[in-house]
């Protein structure tokens, strides 16, 4: 096991600022917020519509090809990741490679626009 | 102890216990989202290993898309019932020890016994360039036509990331 570079401290930096921006932001405004609980405050939506029913409902089955689809063209990004890191050193055949690439994964994109699964349920 | 095992003991913790939180919390969706955690935390083991390639991958497609696949399917079935009791336990908790401690033997036996276990660091074979990441050398095997390269291999992976689309959409779809 390796010492790890000096690279990964600075997303170790970026980590902790993260961590600790929100720790800061939600407890800031815990102690700003005022804290009386009254009835129309602990609503859903606070002097909007009233809700009806649970929250917790089925949503349509249709929308489970949609995050099929993320995970096909998350599979697509790694391979851009590998592509762009080095594209300095590419020439033009680097390019058309990642061309026909995504050219054959929106074929698929197509297929689907084509097929109604974009089609608002 | 020098900081790489420090850091790999701190994530190793934490990897067994959201591991733990995955099969513990009686709260299904809770689970999943304990199993991004530890799909981070795996990610980090991969990048003190210098397999950065193998991190992305973690992060993006297990950490990104299967969670979300997960958070998908728990969202589109009705689940009845008590909220807090959808990830139930049951009573086989004495074979998963049986399984759990064979298999961890025959890890540990695997590891101290195999010749492999000793890293053969300074034989040039298998070493990358200096200042060269494996996220490179990777993008230079895919990308570049000159030297011996995966071009073609890389866009029959396009194809076959269509299909897997196209199959998804001709299963998935509700007619």
């Amino acid at each position: 096991m390796s010492t790890p570079s000096i690279g990964y401290l600075y997303a170790a930096i970026l980590l902790a600022a993260g961590f600790v921006f929100v720790i800061i932001a939600t407890s800031l405004a815990n102690l700003l917020a005022p804290h009386d609980r009254t009835k129309e405050k602990l609503q859903t939506y606070e002097s909007g519509e009233t809700p009806i029913g649970s929250a917790r409902v089925q949503y349509p089955l249709g929308f489970y090809i949609f995050a099929l689809l993320f995970v096909a063209f998350d599979v697509d990004i790694v391979f851009i990741i590998a592509w762009a890191i080095i594209f300095k050193q590419l020439s033009l055949f680097g390019f058309f490679e990642i061309f026909f690439f995504i050219v054959v994964l929106v074929l698929g994109l197509v297929y689907a626009w084509r097929k109604g699964v974009t089609r608002w349920i | 102890m020098d900081l790489a095992t420090l850091i790999f003991w701190i994530i190793a913790v934490i990897l067994v216990g959201s591991a733990l939180m995955v099969v513990g919390l009686r709260n299904i969706v809770h689970s999943a989202v304990a199993l991004i955690l530890l799909f981070a935390m795996a990610a980090g083991i991969y990048v003190l290993l210098d397999a950065e390639f193998i991190a992305i991958v973690q992060i993006l497609i297990y950490a990104g898309a299967v969670t979300i696949l997960i958070l998908f399917a728990l969202m589109l079935t009705r689940i009845t019932g008590q909220q807090s009791r959808t990830n139930p336990t049951n009573k086989q908790w004495w074979i998963a020890l049986v399984i759990c401690t064979l298999l961890g033997v025959s890890i540990i036996y695997a590891a101290t016994t195999s010749p492999h276990a000793v890293a053969t660091v300074g034989s040039d074979s298998g070493q990358l360039p200096a200042g060269i990441n494996n996220v490179v050398r990777i993008g230079q095997l895919l990308y570049s036509p000159t030297q011996y390269s995966f071009v073609l291999p890389f866009e029959i992976a396009s194809l076959v990331l269509l299909v897997a689309i196209i199959g998804a959409i001709v299963i998935g779809r509700e007619d």
